[in-house]
């Protein structure tokens, strides 16, 4: 009698915890070893390109937060950098500083959440528990600063909403010091953990050529040896007069990329740090009016204040007609929009390039040929969250 | 290393013929091509010494329905070596089909499915040419600007037939879709009722 040995198909999701979200994942098994990989995505489609097209500048910002929600002001902040550059406005030093302060804390909330559940997709329970206590606290500066904990829409063309309010910038320095201990602490827990290791060295790599041939971007890209980082490469706002290292992985495993997102969260404390530090006095917004509001004390008095006030807040501004690609090195990668405006109040189109879609599209990929446990550990690592990839 | 103006130069002068029009805006090389040169010219600019655009950042479309070719192509490419950004374009007929750069970059396969799915262009040689994003079995293509923002179906759950079912929108209120352009400049329905007058 001859054995007949035939592939079984498994739907991974779209309602399973370590699927990171809505992913329906159609894998070819034979016995445990996975040949295949067909990602459906879409389950979070919100059309959010469609309704951009269809709202003022003003009005699109919210959209960006519901983008990449674990770290939403990073978002934000391609989309007021595109604006700015097509309408040539400067944004005040202080704004560029809290920008860049509350990118970076952006950044320590998505890294957090991924390396925790990445460490509970492999079995650590632990450091989700330790992680999340500190993204609250991340969060309440969101709160303190924005009025909402998630969905901030905080950034502006020509700078921020407000100035941080008092004492906001004590505590961020405050947690700047008492983090490092924390991140030292998720480290004993995981870096030579054997278990973590043995679930995550040599599992997904990544070669530098396929890393550029699949379009990858951020940790993924620098996990595999490509020294690349849009705030050095191509910087904006006031990196440029920050000094920070970029940790650059040599495997291109998931774990050299869990090693990276714990090294970038300690170079983001002390770009916060430098931040607080060299934070200048002055607006935090552009004064131009007829970009900005002016402040609310103003419309009381100004008939010009009130107009401007009037008309921001009805028609919006006009952008002139221009097309631009503008990114930014979001937490997950090269978060991009392409923007073309055709002189009314509202984008004629606005392409989100989300990093995670490349991502999750080389899952068949980096999967193929490992075993139906490593799933979890290798969308883990990928970072993915589907606001951002289904958009 | 060649500095963006002399990039613009050289790729003009090797590509001659292929380039129909090139331009620095913000700081990045936009090109405009014709769409059978598409592969050849994406192949050059991966492949040459001077340009190494090695990594395709997105594909995308946009519709100009007044246009007499209402589609155009946008390509994104970053070249790490030279940290440089160059944007390639070319004119698009609803009916025609664009050749899938999937051979060159494998990255291509979502972002032109996602086209497809948005716009409905076709690519051909495209090795899994389906929907991404929206529903399955879903009709039409969403971000055509004929396409209404409210869409067409609506999902719900039905205690009848115990299942989700699709139906056609139903709103309590229209879709408004508010003009706050300055009367004094001439807005629509202004310009409207004076055309009936007349």
């Amino acid at each position: 009698m001859s054995k007949q040995t035939k592939t079984l198909n498994l739907n991974f999701g779209p309602q399973h915890p370590a699927a990171h979200g809505v992913l329906r994942l159609i894998l070819e098994l034979d016995g445990e070893i996975v040949e295949k990989a067909d990602p459906h995505i879409g389950l979070l489609h919100r059309g959010t390109e469609k309704l951009i097209e269809n709202k003022t500048y003003s009005q699109a910002i919210p959209y960006f937060d519901r983008l990449d929600y674990v770290a939403p002001m990073n978002q934000e902040h391609a989309f007021a950098l595109a604006i700015e550059k097509i309408l040539d406005i400067e944004v005040p030093i202080r704004g560029q500083y809290i920008r860049v302060i509350f990118c970076e804390i952006g950044r320590i909330l998505s890294h957090i959440l991924n390396i925790t559940t990445q460490a509970l997709d492999v079995g650590a329970l632990t450091p989700s528990l330790w992680g999340f206590e500190e993204r609250e606290k991340l969060m309440e500066f969101y709160e303190r600063v924005s009025g909402s904990r998630l969905h901030a829409n905080y950034f502006r063309p020509g700078g921020v909403h407000q100035d941080l309010p008092r004492g906001l910038d004590a505590d961020i320095l405050k947690f700047c010091n008492e983090f490092p201990k924390i991140i030292d602490d998720l480290e004993t827990l995981l870096t030579d953990n054997r278990i973590f290791k043995q679930r995550n060295v040599d599992i997904g790599i990544v070669s530098k050529d396929d890393a550029l041939d699949y379009s990858f971007s951020g940790v993924m890209m620098r996990g595999s040896g490509v020294a690349w980082d849009l705030r050095k490469s191509q910087p904006y706002d006031c990196y440029e007069q920050l000094s920070f290292k970029v940790p650059i992985g040599k495997n291109g495993d998931c774990y050299d990329r869990y090693l990276c997102r714990v090294e970038e969260m300690r170079e983001s404390v002390k770009i916060i740090k430098q931040c607080l530090e060299q934070l200048p006095k002055g607006p935090v917004k552009s004064q131009d009016n007829k970009i900005t509001p002016p402040p609310k004390k103003e419309i009381k008095e100004s008939m010009e204040a009130l107009i401007h006030h009037f008309k921001l807040f009805t028609e919006g501004y006009r952008v002139k007609k221009d097309e631009i690609y503008t990114a930014v090195e979001a937490p997950k990668g090269e978060f991009g929009v392409y923007l073309i405006s055709d002189g009314s109040s509202k984008p004629y189109k606005c392409k989100i390039r989300a990093p995670g879609f490349s991502h999750l599209q080389a899952m068949d990929y980096l999967i193929k040929g490992h075993m139906l446990a490593d799933v979890p550990a290798v969308l883990g690592s990928l970072d993915i969250v589907f606001g951002e990839i289904d958009r | 290393m060649l500095n963006i103006t002399d990039l613009e130069k050289k790729i003009n002068s090797e590509l001659n013929t292929k380039v129909s029009s090139s331009k620095i805006v913000h700081e990045t090389l936009n090109v405009s091509i014709e769409k059978d040169d598409l592969k050849e010219v994406l192949l050059f600019l991966k492949s040459n010494p001077d340009m190494k655009f090695k990594q395709l950042i997105d594909i995308t479309a946009v519709d100009y329905p007044n246009k007499k070719n209402r589609f155009r192509m946008i390509y994104l490419l970053l070249s790490h070596e030279f940290n440089k950004r160059i944007v390639v374009d070319f004119p698009l007929n609803e009916n025609e089909k664009v050749f899938s750069i999937t051979g060159i970059f494998p990255s291509a396969n979502w972002m032109e499915r996602e086209v497809f799915d948005m716009y409905g262009i076709d690519f051909q040689d495209h090795p899994d040419l389906r929907r991404i994003l929206t529903d399955y079995e879903f009709e039409g293509y969403p971000l055509r600007k004929d396409f209404p923002i409210t869409g067409h179906k609506e999902v719900r759950y039905s205690e009848e037939k115990k299942k989700v079912i699709y139906e056609p929108v139903k709103l309590e209120q229209d879709y408004r879709n508010f003009d706050y352009n300055s009367p004094w400049q001439g807005t629509e329905y202004i310009k409207e009722i004076k055309k009936n007058n007349e």
